[in-house]
């Protein structure tokens, strides 16, 4: 029963052969077990999924079902969900009963999905490990002294030991791609305006776009056809004409599938800095790629090491700007004891946030300050140009830019806490993306030492369909995308 | 540079944050690190005619028109406010 897709549970529930509350009851059961060794979900309320699911069975029965009408799904705590606690694993959102739906969780709603839980991060999505969780940190399934990645690590951690048969999740510098990576499971960033930030918990609004975690490419795509689409209520959402994200995954090719297909090999992901393992089944996976007829290119990123430090000024100075609504009047966490007003906010926001946010907004109010400003943060938006400027020379020249996701498999927990500047580094292949506002995918290629290894596939704008087509291609040759830990394999 | 204590004094004010003294030390280290080990060498960077780019899509704010689209909420979202009287958010008193 666990080795199931997504597409195969809403084939099945079609189909009768199980019903929605079935399949919630089944991925219920299996957090009540394995949560307490994974802390992936911080919010549940099964009563909830349940009455959901009963309704999902109601519609299946009257024909009214939908693409995906009664399959479970997590939800990344950082979407709001009426009537859900919707925390962003922080203190300061710990009682935060959302009275409203985001944008995301409706269009499921709408579908007819069972929201099976709300998963855990790092507190407001600052994070590369899951640790800066005010609920804990999630332990990756593959070896729980490990990290599953960040931010959405409980999303990634959920999928890949199944404890829910796909996950919401955002991406701001990684937090979609490097969790999926670490963890053994396929997620997708789309173009950024692609899916609506509205509701979805803001860190860094030029950069924060929402996407889908899951087994495989197909079920990415599945998922990004209910989740993404024009809103009105989001200023940033592109109006352009719905996509069918799988369109390209049924069509029949005669001889190679991905022939033509020209994959730009960036020597800034190839050098220094790659773990050995990670970097021998990067290779391996490119040979399977010219198998299914793709040819590689070498191509360049020069100011790729930028991304970084432009990156580490620029989300700052956004989350300084978007946190600045926590102020312990209108919603959230208030200090129980204070004097004037200013002494409120003061101690309201030192004791509710944690130390990697409570940094991160110093050094935004530092870059925004005066006389700092220009140095600093109009610096890192030319730098930020410039990033983007590579990526469109590199296209003249190739379809995907591709590389192993991450420089390592996953690390161990608390082994970079204390060090902010190695611990940013772990982003150091998948910051540029959100820099330039491009689509990004990590599938699973393989293993290093027991740990899994993600690949990135990096398209122009708009290529979301592409990138699931090539991803869907290499898993249908392949089968790391199918590999669970064993820890879990109990139902 | 390196930032001072008193600067990062400043800034917390600025964030209205308080940052105790037992704090301060790790604080100002750990920003430090983060300014001179990863941000700083950026600063170098040759970006003369460079348009800074603040978004990723080249977009203009869209208008909508002006009319009524959300209902009155005001009982749910103060059902979750810290202190409320009467429809309105308390604070400690500002203007004596």
């Amino acid at each position: 029963m666990i080795a199931r897709t997504l597409r195969e549970f809403s084939r099945a529930l079609e189909k009768r052969e199980i019903s929605s509350i079935e399949l919630t009851r089944f991925y219920l059961d299996r957090i009540e077990r394995y949560n307490p060794k994974l802390n992936a979900f911080i919010t549940l309320d099964p009563e909830r999924s349940l009455a959901q699911a009963k309704e999902a069975d109601a519609r299946i029965a009257a024909g009214r079902a939908e693409a995906l009408t009664g399959v479970p799904l997590a939800q990344k705590d950082i979407f709001c969900a009426r009537g859900w606690r919707t925390s962003c694993a922080s203190r300061m959102l710990a009682d935060f009963v959302s009275p409203y739906d985001s944008t995301v969780v409706e269009r499921f709603n709408a579908e007819g999905v069972v929201l099976l839980g709300k998963t855990n991060m790092d507190e407001f999505a600052m994070g590369s490990s899951n640790e800066n969780s005010y609920f804990g940190p999630v332990r990756n399934p593959w070896d729980t002294d490990r990290v599953p990645g960040g931010s959405s690590g409980g999303s990634a951690a959920a999928v890949a030991a199944s404890l829910a048969p796909a996950a919401t999740a955002t991406d701001t510098g990684g937090s979609i791609r490097q969790p999926s990576a670490l963890s053994g499971v396929t997620g997708i960033k789309p173009t950024y305006g692609i899916v609506s930030r509205y509701g979805m918990i803001a860190f860094a609004s030029s950069l924060d776009q929402g996407g889908p975690i899951a087994w495989t490419a197909e079920d990415c795509a599945l998922l990004l056809n209910a989740m993404s689409g024009f809103d009105e209520r989001d200023s940033t959402s592109l109006d352009r004409p719905k996509e069918d994200y799988l369109r390209e995954l049924s069509s029949e090719k005669g001889g190679k599938p991905l022939a033509g297909l020209k994959i730009g090999l960036p020597k800034e992901f190839f050098g220094e800095g790659c773990e050995r393992g990670v970097m021998d089944r990067a290779m391996e996976a490119l040979a399977v790629y010219r198998e299914l007829g793709a040819r590689t290119v070498e191509i360049s990123l020069p100011n790729m090491e930028l991304s970084i430090p432009a990156y580490y000024v620029i989300a700052p100075a956004e989350a300084s700007s978007n946190l600045s609504r926590y102020d312990g009047v209108r919603y959230g966490y208030r200090a129980p004891e204070y004097g004037d007003i200013d002494d409120m906010y003061g101690k309201t926001r030192s004791q509710g946030f944690g130390a990697e946010v409570r940094r991160r907004i110093l050094i935004g109010t530092y870059v925004l300050s005066h006389g700092y400003y220009d140095a600093y943060y109009l610096q890192a938006q030319r730098v930020r140009r410039l990033i983007a400027n590579d990526f469109s020379a590199a296209f003249e020249c190739c379809d995907i830019i591709a590389g192993p996701t991450t420089p390592t498999t996953a690390f161990r927990i608390g082994e970079k806490t204390a060090d902010p500047v190695r611990m940013y580094l772990s982003d150091i292949y998948t910051i540029a993306v959100n820099l330039a506002g491009l689509p990004g995918l990590s599938h699973p290629c393989g293993f290093s030492e027991g740990l899994p290894v993600g690949f990135q596939l990096i398209g122009g704008y708009f290529s979301e369909a592409r990138l699931l087509e090539a991803a869907h291609r290499f898993q249908q040759a392949t089968d790391w995308h199918l590999c669970r830990p064993t820890a879990f394999d109990g139902v | 540079m390196s930032l001072t204590r008193d600067q990062m004094r400043r800034i917390a004010y600025l964030a209205r944050m308080e940052i105790s003294d037992a704090d301060a030390e790790s604080t100002l280290e750990r920003i430090n690190e983060i300014f001179l080990g990863l941000i700083e060498p950026m600063l170098a960077v040759d970006t003369r005619g460079v348009e800074p780019m603040a978004h990723a899509q080249d977009l203009t704010q869209r208008l909508r028109a002006d009319i009524v689209t959300e209902m009155d909420c005001r009982e749910a979202f103060q059902a979750i406010a810290p202190e409320t009287d009467a429809g309105l958010y308390l604070v400690p008193r500002v203007i004596e």
